[in-house]
């Protein structure tokens, strides 16, 4: 019986098939543990050896880390909000409160959903005071910096467009004076200080642009659907991408 | 390292290679002591998980006892007092009371979020990285602080101690008796023509003339005071500094305008009122 099955996983990791999917050897062999390392996507992610002082808790207190975490628990629950919610604003509300009373587990996705994007938030900015007090950002780490910043715009403006989808009354009035403000951009909202002057009206300006309209509307919450769920977060993982690239290319920043 | 090797074999002047030592470990390393790193599986990969567990739980947990909130469905007739932003966005609006929307809503955000960007430009002091220092680099992390504070306490007042037409709520007071609306605003302009008799120009010239004081005060004393800190720097560095610090320390300086002299604007052009 064990001759048998010892035949059957030797033809099975002779297979092409299985040679395809795992680059090295079944024997236990120096060069297969090697390979086993090196062909791993997790020590692509992560150095293989790691300094002794980037782990130590106290040093980065796992802001960075907690971050990420929460931004795909974000891009999770958020996916499985998207199968229940759509931007329409005669049905938006209705689905919210059926996702809240009877989609299964739907009101635990949208309370996680919800900490989350506000954990996040509190991560971005405990992780952005820890990397200033620890001197991290100086040569040659100062556009990590600077992407470290746009991540942390990309976040607000993240839950800024998310606030508005429930399609109920916080949500309205918060997005409208919002979006008011925006009317008041210097040079290119119509009430902003030179808006007029560089010709501006209520149909051109910035506002209008955000809303697609002058008011908050359709328009508007299919804007903030697609830039919530679709532009700003693929945005933010290419700026994910180089945030951690650089942390890689620039090495870490703690005691030598 | 050195002490570990020994010879084993005497070079060999004819030959183009050779072998040099023979060290004692068990990974392979260049130029580094073998003791300065650590394989990450599984010494980072546990605190990994770890910190995944932890988050997670905490995440599950609070969501069975904060839930997200829904209110009414939207009506243009009634309109929430007060009405208030996500807590993050709550110091923005608590600077609303205080200066116009292009300034509180658009101008100030970007200025916060350029000068954040600027930081490792600017800060041109070597020492202190890769530790957490205060004696290395009090100035930077003084400033950082000062603008964290201001940052925080807004954003602490907008949260607990504002209430309906976002009049000043303590505690302890009724938020659902309305406080009566603040009167008596004056523009500084207005304040100067009254006080010194002098026409409505001169005192909106006067008021031109002392925001401009206080950026040029600001701009050149420090140059004669420190020095050396105006020598690191340079020109531009120093002087994007101190715009960018003058912005931000002026904005607690007209919060205190407001409220002891009741003062509303203390700059007004045809096009913009600061």
């Amino acid at each position: 019986m064990s001759n048998l099955l010892q035949r059957v996983s030797d033809w099975v990791t002779s297979t092409q098939v299985y040679k395809a999917i795992f680059r090295h050897g079944y024997e236990d062999t120096p060069r297969n543990r090697s390979l086993t390392t090196f062909s791993n996507v997790l020590y692509h992610l992560h150095p293989v050896k790691t300094r002794k002082e980037s782990i130590r808790f106290r040093y980065t207190w796992c802001m960075g880390g907690a971050t990420l975490l929460l931004f795909v628990v974000l891009t999770v629950t958020g996916l499985l909000l998207m199968f229940y919610y759509v931007p329409d604003t005669r049905r938006a509300y209705q689905d919210i409160k059926d996702i809240m009373n009877v989609v299964s587990f739907g009101s635990t996705f949208r309370n996680v959903h919800r900490l989350a994007a506000h954990g996040m938030v509190l991560t971005v900015w405990l992780h952005m005071t820890r990397v200033f007090l620890t001197g991290a950002y100086k040569p040659p780490r100062e556009f990590n910096w600077v992407v470290g910043v746009i991540l942390l715009t990309l976040t607000l403006v993240l839950s800024w467009t998310g606030y508005l989808l429930p399609w109920d009354q916080l949500a309205f009035w918060a997005v409208t004076v919002g979006t008011k403000m925006a009317g008041d951009t210097p040079l290119f909202g119509v009430e902003g200080p030179f808006g007029r002057q560089l010709g501006m009206r209520q149909d051109n300006d910035i506002k209008f642009m955000l809303l697609g309209g002058t008011e908050v509307g359709q328009n508007t919450l299919i804007r903030f659907y697609v830039l919530h769920c679709v532009v700003l977060p693929l945005v933010a993982v290419v700026f994910l991408v180089i945030h951690y690239w650089r942390v890689r290319k620039d090495g870490f920043s703690g005691p030598l | 390292m050195a002490d570990k090797s020994f010879e084993i074999f005497p070079k060999n002047s004819n030959k183009t290679y050779g072998l040099m030592e023979l060290v004692k470990g068990t990974a392979p390393a260049t130029e580094k002591e073998p003791e300065d790193t650590i394989f990450s599986w599984p010494h980072l990969f546990y605190v990994e998980l770890i910190a995944v567990l932890v988050v997670t739980a905490a995440l599950l947990f609070l969501s069975l006892y904060v839930g997200a909130p829904l209110e009414e469905e939207v009506g243009r007739d009634t309109t929430p007092n007060p009405m208030k932003a996500p807590w993050y966005f709550l110091g923005l609006q608590e600077l609303l009371v205080f200066f116009d929307p292009w300034i509180a809503g658009v101008t100030l955000p970007a200025l916060i979020i350029i000068g954040l960007m600027l930081i490792p430009f600017l800060d041109t002091n070597p020492k202190g990285s890769g530790s957490y220092t205060f004696s290395e680099r009090k100035l930077a992390v003084s400033v950082y602080a000062f603008g964290l504070g201001l940052w925080t306490a807004l954003i602490v007042i907008g949260v607990w101690f504002r209430g309906l037409d976002w009049s000043w709520y303590w505690p302890w007071n009724d938020l659902h008796v309305h406080k009566p609306p603040i009167v008596g605003l004056k523009d500084l302009s207005v304040i100067f023509a009254t006080k010194l008799g002098i026409s409505e120009f001169l005192g909106n010239t006067l008021s031109y003339l002392l925001v401009l004081v206080y950026f040029a005060v600001g701009l050149i004393i420090p140059v004669f005071i420190f020095k050396r800190f105006y020598n690191r720097l340079g020109i531009i560095r120093y002087v994007t500094t101190m715009v960018l610090f003058l912005i931000m320390a002026g904005i607690p300086v007209k919060i205190a305008l407001r409220l002891i002299f009741s003062i509303k604007y203390v700059m007004v052009t045809p096009w913009f009122k600061i």
